[in-house]
């Protein structure tokens, strides 16, 4: 509390006091969270840089390498691999991923009926369910052994894709993340489509547009702030690309390795080969990585009405 | 792929009552967009169909070369549920419960750390706010799989892995729902309310929990959802931090039986592939509940952080 306020005040003392409240009370809300954002962001991001600047060796014992572990890792074709293979998954599946849930929130903010308003909460149920769970569903779907694909070409005299296998593992992995998260995008944008003034539709109806003029000169551009939000976090999700792969590894023998994704690549050298240090410096650049990319991108779009901005 | 609980954008709020009110007038393509609809939906829903279908069967059901989207002739449900809550000493349940444990402690304590730290960004002009809230605004950013290693060579240090606190305490960071609350806070409470209440006598803290904190139940329901399936959901976390497999969530223990059945192959591991089918099954059922029931709150979050 103030101590001032039983004094007799100034305009100025006032002014003082009510700094001096907003201090103390914007303080004391924000403050629960600080701790715990210093205490489980600002502090293992420290000591993941400071334990990244170290090397293990059986003989030599813990040794201060500088930036040796980022060079190492920079070189490393385990990692710049797994690095490569996610920037190219997101290439495929966040534009896939946009434009599946686009259109169904396209479809649905025109249908307005009550199968309409149904199918949104199916095609949104994806998004409670666990991605292991989901990645594991799926690959029950791909195996041979309780999948229903053979059973469906079979039909047509055809052999099953084997979304498992070394060569279609890609679209295996494309086709549960797009199941997943499509449906949570879908709500966002549908969302956002909602707020859209409809009175902007009536004049536009008036002047002569048609159905697609107006999904692509009204609805789209009013939906950029919502598309870019979702890209991003598209993008932060699927570069620390893990848990999917993690799951379907035991399904698909021998077409994950263990250094699949930068992530998995991390696990493995800090878990199974017990290399603490190395682990560290990959998940630090890894998350370098990540945030540097987002902000580049957040700031090259930012005149686009940017969620950040 | 974890995403870390995201929410909102969009564009002005929308009601949720006002979702149907605008009914164009006569649509074209009716039909083609309904059949369009219908088969993404079925597209959308033959992963829990499988899964409804196959939890039923034995397993030689499972595995005699049945159709894998029919029944087969005798439905097991009930002898599945039996194996698997008594598989293993019924550790099942108890995985069930952790899950519920850290969902609720993390996502309630998340939740609150957000409210409080967002109302605080939206409502005070403190010292080094500006500062503060750009941290914040990066710490978004900033991929939460990232930190996991980090914070079990840290946690290790001071021999806390493998305890509950290990999974609950890394769960209270969610920089993106402090933000959610600070925009939800600036747009839908007036200032003028506080002052009101303010000048009637009402302490800082009074006016928060009598006055704002009543506003913002939209906010808080889809923070507290959003945080609740995040922490349910989360695996790469959990996995990291727990060793003991009577501390695990359910999202783990399944992890670990798919490991097991995989390596007995599908001879060995028969019995267990009907019930981690099953065990799938079980663990969707709670979010799935509490999506459809808590829909009218969730649906009107979703509007936050509207476009400006």
């Amino acid at each position: 509390m103030t101590a001032s306020t039983a004094s007799p005040m100034t305009k100025k003392g006032h002014r003082r006091s009510t700094t001096a409240r907003q201090n103390l009370f914007g303080w004391l809300f924000v403050g629960p969270f600080g701790i715990i954002f210093l205490a489980l962001l600002v502090l293992p991001i420290g000591f993941a840089l400071y334990l990244s600047l170290f090397q293990k060796s059986l003989i030599g014992g813990t040794r201060f390498v500088l930036f040796g572990n980022y060079a190492k890792a920079f070189t490393d074709p385990s990692f710049l691999d797994g690095v490569w293979f996610v920037i190219s998954f997101s290439l495929v599946l966040i534009p896939l991923q946009m434009a599946v849930s686009l259109a169904i929130a396209l479809i649905l903010d025109i249908l307005i009926t009550r199968f309409a308003r149904f199918s949104r909460l199916m095609i949104f149920m994806p998004y409670a369910i666990p991605t292991v769970i989901g990645a594991l569903m799926w690959g029950f779907l791909y195996s041979d052994n309780f999948g229903p694909l053979a059973e469906l070409f079979g039909i047509f005299g055809a052999q099953a894709p084997d979304f498992l296998s070394r060569s279609l593992i890609f679209w295996g992995l494309l086709n549960i993340v797009t199941w997943q998260w499509a449906g949570y995008y879908m709500i966002i944008l549908y969302a956002a489509l909602q707020g859209i003034d409809p009175t902007l539709y009536e004049a536009a109806r008036i002047d002569g547009a048609s159905q697609w003029q107006i999904v692509l000169r009204i609805k789209i551009p009013l939906l950029t702030p919502a598309l870019l939000l979702i890209l991003v976090f598209a993008l932060i999700g699927t570069l620390q690309f893990f848990n999917e792969p993690k799951i379907l590894q035991q399904l698909a023998a021998g077409a994950i390795p263990d250094d699949f994704t930068p992530n998995m690549y991390a696990y493995q050298q800090a878990f199974s080969l017990a290399n603490q240090n190395y682990g560290a410096a990959i998940s630090f650049a890894l998350g370098a990585v990540v945030f540097v990319c987002v902000y580049i991108f957040l700031f090259a779009t930012r005149k686009r009405g940017s969620f950040l901005s | 792929m974890t995403i870390t609980p995201t929410e909102l954008t969009g564009a002005p709020a929308a009601e949720p009552g006002a979702v149907e009110r605008r009914k164009t007038p006569r649509t074209p393509g009716r039909i083609p967009l309904s059949i369009v609809l219908g088969v993404l939906m079925v597209y959308f829903l033959v992963p829990f169909w499988w899964l409804i279908v196959n939890s039923s069967k034995t397993a030689s059901g499972l595995f005699g070369g049945d159709s894998a989207l029919w029944f087969s002739d005798d439905i097991n449900y009930i002898g599945n549920i039996v194996d698997l809550f008594t598989y293993s000493g019924g550790i099942y349940a108890r995985w069930l419960g952790n899950s519920a444990l850290y969902a609720i402690v993390g996502g309630v304590g998340a939740t609150a750390l957000a409210v409080l730290a967002g109302y605080g960004f939206a409502k005070y002009r403190f010292f080094g706010r500006r500062a503060s809230f750009a941290i914040l605004l990066g710490a978004v950013m900033v991929p939460t799989t990232a930190l996991v290693i980090p914070t079990f060579v840290l946690f290790a240090q001071m021999g806390w892995t493998n305890t509950i606190w290990a999974v609950i305490f890394p769960t209270l960071l969610n920089p993106f729902g402090v933000y959610l609350m600070h925009v939800y806070a600036r747009d839908a409470v007036p200032d003028e309310l506080l002052d009101a209440a303010r000048v009637d006598g009402a302490g800082e803290f009074r006016t928060f929990f009598q006055v704002a904190l009543p506003m913002l139940r939209p906010a808080i329901v889809t923070v507290l959802l959003l945080s609740v399936v995040a922490s349910w959901n989360n695996y790469f976390l959990p996995l990291v931090m727990l060793s003991d497999n009577r501390l695990f969530p359910v999202t783990v223990g399944i992890g670990l039986w798919q490991s097991t059945a995989s390596t007995y192959g599908a001879a060995g591991g028969q019995t267990l592939w009907s019930i981690i089918i099953l065990g799938s099954l079980v663990s969707v059922i709670p979010l799935i509940i509490a999506f459809l029931t808590l829909q009218k709150y969730w649906r009107g979050g979703l509007s936050i952080g509207s476009l400006k």
